[in-house]
């Protein structure tokens, strides 16, 4: 007697790309804009961004309902936080948030592939990377979603710096500046958008440093 | 007889405070985990694995000798075939003088590692000393085992300094939990144990210790595909931990592997073309 399976899932992946990179004084934090389902374009004009807190902002791909439920819960968790202890969230403490956030669904998980990049206390910048149930870990550049094998050896290639492992430490700051940073994600997406289907349209870049939050755009191949 | 009401001072459960509980009760109450409404469960868990596909694959050891014990870690962290992180901190802190090992879902690993050291301080705070690796390992597999057969993946070894002396136990996502002296888990482990077994001596003094240990995880690194990155020693003596050392093994593969002059025996020559 064979048994019937279920034919709806509950998931749906919408494509997409996230890139992060941390410099000295710096991150920038990257998606395109383009939501995807199966091989239809559902919108060539959708924000995978969301800013968390004054320095931190989160990009994440994958299925977009899941992502936006778990900005939700996090914009509503940083509320209480700022009523409760008259302060913004630090970014480490954001990202240990998300991860915990990702976890307690370890059993219905969010389909999110996220990088979580800002300012730490101390200006630096910093970048979080995540799978889907949570694990974490703070590095200095990374891409998740479906162009991110095709971006993750050029960003190795380009930006690979000693592993914050090694004893005696090494010092792992990208030497990027601000500007040469913002060129090679551009760079990156214009590659990533040639290969994946699911990357392309435009390009938005958030940039967080001392001054502030900044937005640029840039258009991508549609096809 | 009438019984008296504790009611009140069990942790608040209930769904009075409804969705406001679960931001504001933090850790007063046990991780409640929401499960999903279907009929076959393990099926969509073994689905939900396959789409999530968290980062594992690994190899870790730890062995207990006269000057203490000693850990060991590789850094790559797999999904599927992609290798998602060379950096991975597979060895973790749980407080100055117990660590933990990673091995299996990391996700888990770290999530449950980091619940452990609460429970640790929490366990401080309450009796006024610190907690026993016995202790320590039998809280990580009672939380495991009353996860059994949910789709955890976690091979943990938890090693510490305590009033006995050094301590080592092996704890896993299917309940078990072992006292020994050596061990090794993940998917490199077979290659790490062949170099650790021939070496080991219970009088070797730290310096030997560590080079044994690096060794072995190189050797498991050079077989294994899903294990690389950086190999990080650390020494568990009765003041605490301390790392020892962080070598990249593609480096540590110069030193244990030189490259010999030979002659060539065949050259090759060119050949006209006309």
């Amino acid at each position: 007697m064979t048994k019937e399976h279920a034919n709806w899932s509950p998931y749906d992946n919408n494509g997409g790309t996230c890139v992060a990179i941390a410099g000295a004084e710096y991150c920038v934090v990257a998606a395109d804009t383009r939501m995807s389902s199966g091989y239809n374009i559902l919108t060539r004009d959708y924000s995978k961004i969301a800013q968390l807190a004054d320095k931190c902002s989160m990009a994440s791909s994958g299925f977009q309902a899941d992502v936006r439920a778990l900005q939700k819960h996090l914009e509503a968790r940083h509320l209480i936080y700022q009523h409760q202890h008259n302060k913004q969230m630090s970014t480490p403490a954001m990202a240990q948030l998300l991860s915990n956030t990702l976890y307690y669904k370890r059993f219905f998980p969010y389909y999110a592939f996220n990088v979580l990049g800002g300012l730490d206390s101390q200006g630096k910048g910093c970048v979080f990377t995540y799978d889907a149930v949570g694990s974490y870990e703070r590095v200095g550049y990374s891409s998740q979603g479906s162009g991110s094998t095709l971006i993750m050896p050029f960003l190795d290639n380009q930006l690979k710096s000693p592993s914050p492992l090694l004893l005696p430490a090494k010092d792992a700051v990208t030497p990027l500046s601000e500007s040469e940073a913002i060129d090679l994600v551009k760079t990156c997406f214009a590659s990533a958008t040639e290969r994946d289907i699911y990357t392309g349209d435009k390009l938005e870049i958030v940039i967080l440093n001392a001054e502030g939050i900044r937005r640029e755009y840039m258009e991508l191949r549609k096809d | 007889m009438m019984k008296i009401d504790f009611s009140g001072l069990e942790p608040n459960t209930s769904s009075l405070r409804g969705n406001l509980n679960e931001f504001l009760s933090g850790l007063s109450t046990a991780p409640e985990f929401q499960i999903p409404n279907t009929n076959d469960f393990d099926g969509f868990q073994k689905e939900s694995i396959q789409m999530v596909k968290p980062a594992k694959g690994t190899t870790t050891l730890a062995f207990i000798f006269k000057e203490g014990v000693m850990v060991a870690a590789d850094s790559r962290a797999s999904m599927g075939g992609y290798i998602s992180s060379q950096s991975v901190k597979k060895i973790i802190e749980i407080n100055p003088y117990m660590l933990g090992t990673m091995a299996g879902g990391a996700a888990d690993c770290q999530f449950w590692h980091r619940n452990l050291g609460i429970k640790c301080r929490l366990h401080e705070l309450a009796n006024k000393r610190r907690i026993s690796v016995t202790g320590a390992s039998k809280l990580l597999a009672n939380i495991l085992y009353s996860y059994r057969g949910m789709g955890l993946s976690v091979g943990t070894m938890i090693a510490g300094w305590d009033e006995k002396g050094p301590g080592l136990y092996y704890v896993d996502s299917e309940g078990g939990r072992l006292k020994g002296t050596r061990f090794s888990v993940g998917s490199g482990s077979p290659y790490a144990y062949g170099v650790l077994d021939s070496g080991y001596h219970y009088d070797m003094s730290v310096e030997e210790a560590a080079e044994l240990a690096r060794r072995a995880i190189y050797h498991a690194t050079f077989r294994d595909g899903a294990s690389g990155g950086v190999v990080s020693v650390y020494h568990v003596g009765p003041n605490g931990w301390k790392k020892l050392s962080g070598d990249d093994v593609g480096e540590l593969h110069y030193t244990y592997y030189p490259v010999e002059r030979t002659s060539v025996e065949q050259e090759m020559a060119e050949v006209s073309i006309s």
